[in-house]
């Protein structure tokens, strides 16, 4: 237990140990169960099967991209079912897996918990939410199965509303109803916040995990519509012919543009909001230090949640926009990355002189500090206009976003698994091939998409299926890199599934963390708590858990 | 045992009693339920209006680019039939608003004849709207279907003075004028397809009025669907001006 041993895990007697007889899993049998439930975890555990399946298909489609990619000829598949490939690949990941990622699986399942609720202020809508985004999910298979969509994730009018005859219409339908689940998350998420805070649960006692999903949540409420509404314009204007985007028409294609990037630009940080959140609980935990500026973190997450909805014309620089409105975002995109930067200092002031373990969700946090301040970096260049002329289409810009989608958000989702697999599960994951999961996932990261920076700043387009000879080295590694990359990412799938019945008793609070929902048994009650609790600490307060923890040591038998 | 404990414990029994049978299980109290139904409901028409705000935006945009084109085809519009269809739209909102109070003060009959006049008004705006979306047929300006720009070209004479009853266009800005005619039925048609949900929900919540659901202090569902009632009410207050009304003679 001292500070200074190589690890915090604290973990019951396993001879003795069992998992609680009365859990949430076990409150009720049956698949039906599972399906009409209106319990905020079980819907959580439901969302995770669901985005893992997705995460695989678009896993799938990755791998398929870079095999393509190993040659400058083409030659595994013809022009057009790449473009198919690398559509669906980022409608997939996009709206399928990293918008939903933290905040449907773990949002869902911790925010009740995390401020002492029992539910989510709507359970049924937030089954509702689960089951748009299995419809949603479906008309994305069903785009697969009828033949594809290339228009790329973007839907560019005038290609999509135009020039092709693929499935725009079937996978922009996927798209507006899975718009609908994520606005039913966010705002089932602000409500709770508002309204279902225990006793003594004030704004500024809340996790930093909190939050961030607030912020995340006002996104998805104000920036969503705007995408559905887009979409349906698209829609309509492949059925009806209307004008509204259709220069023949009198329409503006660049109108379009504006009104996918007010959304799609706040998805990024939708995406990755919720991804800081999970890095705030685990660093302070693994450092046994209360998050260094807990105030300034909190307020960044608001601050980035409003910036975030006034940049999004930096997407457009080389689209014809005016010169004078592309300075003005130029500027505000240099602002946004203020908050960003306030969270990367404060979570290192948080490392610096605390009791540091390594723990597996702890390597993922590092990994992503290290891997997102890349990424963020090299947003700056793309937001400075001279150079985005150069690098935007490019293969920097494909390495910019992954560096903070997969990089950032993906390790950040592994983290927070890790971190509250014991929590969902009551059983630990087996720690040893985690650490080695978490280090093969950095370097074959590192080597898929270092090499695309230099392909992007030596000119190499994006979205090309050939490319010169020169190139090859530096797409053989990439290529390379992906495979590494995907056996860190199939490692856990496989080592957490075996964990459930052969992981090891996790007790109430394995990692010693000061959040409510590790004062409370594992996996939870179905309503949570026993009774309603009565908050009387600060977040991360770590000496008041050990006061309590030695309370409880003559109470507990 | 002692008798002030059973006491207290009688009285307690007492209180959860008297709690609404439709209070959820995870909130404490009905008024927190209340007030998080309808936060959420306020939430909701945030969304409503980032999703007609597109609209708004793209209308803005085309009318300042294209004026004469949007002055033009906006004359083309029935300002009666308009005005009427307000008119009903707001007397269907009133109802709404005696709907909740009938609620509010437990009178179940009264309740139930509000939501059907309430039904009956929204009913009779989709009806107009039909008539409306029919002239524009006959008149060839559904763009993508049949449309034509001649009227805008070559407007009629005015058989009095044998000039042109309006400043007639250039072939060019005269296409313009799909770009309004396409606003014109995406928005009033994303405005009726809300009226036509409206109206399902309506039915769905008088049925259950009837059965004396919403009279015994449970008001919540009636509230809310008001405030969405009155929402779309409230996208056609902007939508008639802007479409109908505003600016229709430059220069007169």
């Amino acid at each position: 237990m001292s500070a200074t041993s190589s690890t915090i895990v604290n973990l019951p007697d396993q001879r003795t140990a069992t998992l609680p007889k009365k859990n949430y899993i076990n409150a009720e049998d049956g698949i039906l169960s599972w399906l009409l439930t209106a319990d905020h975890k079980r819907i959580g555990i439901l969302y995770l099967i669901t985005i893992t399946f997705f995460f695989l298909i678009g896993g799938i489609f990755a791998g398929l991209i870079r095999l393509e990619l190993l040659t400058p000829q083409p030659d595994l598949v013809a022009s057009d079912t790449y473009n198919k490939l690398f559509t669906l690949h980022g409608i997939v990941m996009i709206f399928l897996f990293l918008v939903p990622s933290v905040p449907a699986t773990l949002g869902n399942f911790l925010i009740p918990i995390m401020i002492g609720a029992k539910d989510l202020a709507f359970p049924k809508i937030n089954l509702l939410s689960w089951y748009l985004a299995v419809i949603g999910g479906s008309f994305t298979l069903a785009t697969m199965v009828l033949g594809g969509v290339d228009t790329g994730w973007t839907f560019t009018t005038p290609l999509s509303t135009h020039y092709l005859n693929t499935h725009v219409v079937t996978a922009g339908l996927g798209v507006f109803i899975l718009g609908f689940s994520s606005i039913f998350t966010g705002l089932n998420i602000i409500v709770t916040v508002h309204r279902l805070r225990a006793p003594g649960m004030t704004w500024f006692r809340m996790p930093l995990f909190v939050w961030a999903h607030y912020a995340a949540s006002i996104m998805m409420v104000l920036g969503t519509p705007v995408l559905a509404i887009a979409i349906t314009l698209v829609a309509l204007e492949r059925t009806l012919h209307i004008g509204v985007f259709d220069p023949a028409l009198g329409g503006d294609p660049l109108l379009f543009q504006h009104l996918f990037w007010f959304y799609s630009h706040p998805a990024v940080y939708i995406m990755i909001l919720p991804g800081f959140g999970v890095i705030s609980e685990v660093i302070s935990t693994f450092s046994r230090k209360r998050v260094f500026g807990y105030t300034a973190v909190a307020f960044s997450s608001v601050a980035i949640a409003v910036f975030g909805f006034l940049v999004w014309e930096h997407h457009m620089f080389i689209m014809g926009v005016s010169n004078y409105s592309a300075l003005v975002f130029s500027l505000l995109t240099m602002l946004v990355a203020v908050p960003s930067a306030i969270k990367i200092f404060n979570w290192s002031f948080t490392l610096q002189k605390g009791s540091i373990t390594f723990e597996t969700p702890m390597m993922y946090a590092l990994a992503f500090i290290g891997l997102f301040t890349i990424g963020g970096l090299t947003g700056i260049f793309l937001g400075s206009l001279g150079m985005d002329v150069h690098l935007t289409e490019t293969y920097f810009i494909v390495a910019h976003f992954h560096y903070v989608m997969v990089g950032g958000m993906l390790m950040a989702y592994l983290a927070g698994l890790h971190f509250w697999w014991p929590k969902m599960t009551g059983r630990m994951y087996p720690e040893a091939v985690s650490k080695l999961s978490a280090v093969v996932s950095f370097i074959g990261f590192n080597l898929t998409f270092m090499p695309q920076f230099i392909l992007g700043y030596l000119g190499m387009p994006r979205r090309y299926h050939a490319y010169p000879a020169e190139f090859q080295v530096l797409n053989v590694l990439s290529t390379a890199g992906a495979t590494v990359l995907g056996v860190g990412f199939l490692m856990p799938a496989i080592y957490l599934v075996w964990s459930l019945k052969y992981g090891k008793i996790a007790g109430n609070n394995p990692w010693q963390a000061t959040g409510l929902e590790w004062q409370i048994q594992s996996p939870p009650l179905t309503e949570n708590f026993v009774e309603s609790p009565v908050i009387d600490y600060e977040a991360y307060d770590y000496e008041w858990l050990a006061h309590k923890t030695e309370q409880e040591v003559t109470t507990v038998g | 045992m002692d008798n002030t404990i059973v006491a207290t414990h009688d009285t307690h029994a007492e209180e959860h009693h008297h709690s609404l049978p439709q209070l959820r299980h995870h909130f404490e109290t009905e008024q927190q339920q209340r007030e998080a139904g309808t936060f959420g409901m306020w939430l909701f028409l945030l969304t409503e209006i980032m999703f007609f705000g597109g609209l708004f935006f793209a209308y803005l945009l085309y009318r300042n680019w294209y004026n004469p084109a949007f002055v033009a085809a906006s004359n083309q519009l029935s300002i009666p039939m308009g005005t009427v269809n307000t008119a009903i739209l707001i007397s269907s909102g009133f109802f709404m608003a005696l709907g909740v109070w009938a609620a509010e003060v437990r009178k179940q009959g009264l309740l139930v004849l509000f939501l059907l006049l309430t039904t009956l008004f929204g009913c009779l705006f989709l009806g107009v709207k039909y008539f409306e979306y029919k002239e524009k047929w006959e008149k060839h300006h559904i763009p993508g279907a049949n449309f034509d720009i001649s009227e805008f070209v070559n407007p009629p004479l005015n058989p009095t003075t044998h000039k042109p009853i309006e400043e007639p266009l250039s072939p060019d800005m005269a296409k313009k004028t799909q770009v309004f005619f396409s606003l014109y039925f995406v928005m009033t048609g994303m405005h009726a397809l809300h009226m036509i949900i409206g109206i399902v929900l309506l039915g769905w919540l008088t049925w259950r009025a009837n059965r004396g659901e919403f009279t015994e202090g449970y008001v919540a569902p009636i509230e809310n669907f008001g405030l969405y009632w009155h929402f779309v009410d409230i996208v056609w207050i902007f939508l008639f001006p802007l479409l109908y009304l505003i600016n229709r003679h430059p220069g007169t």
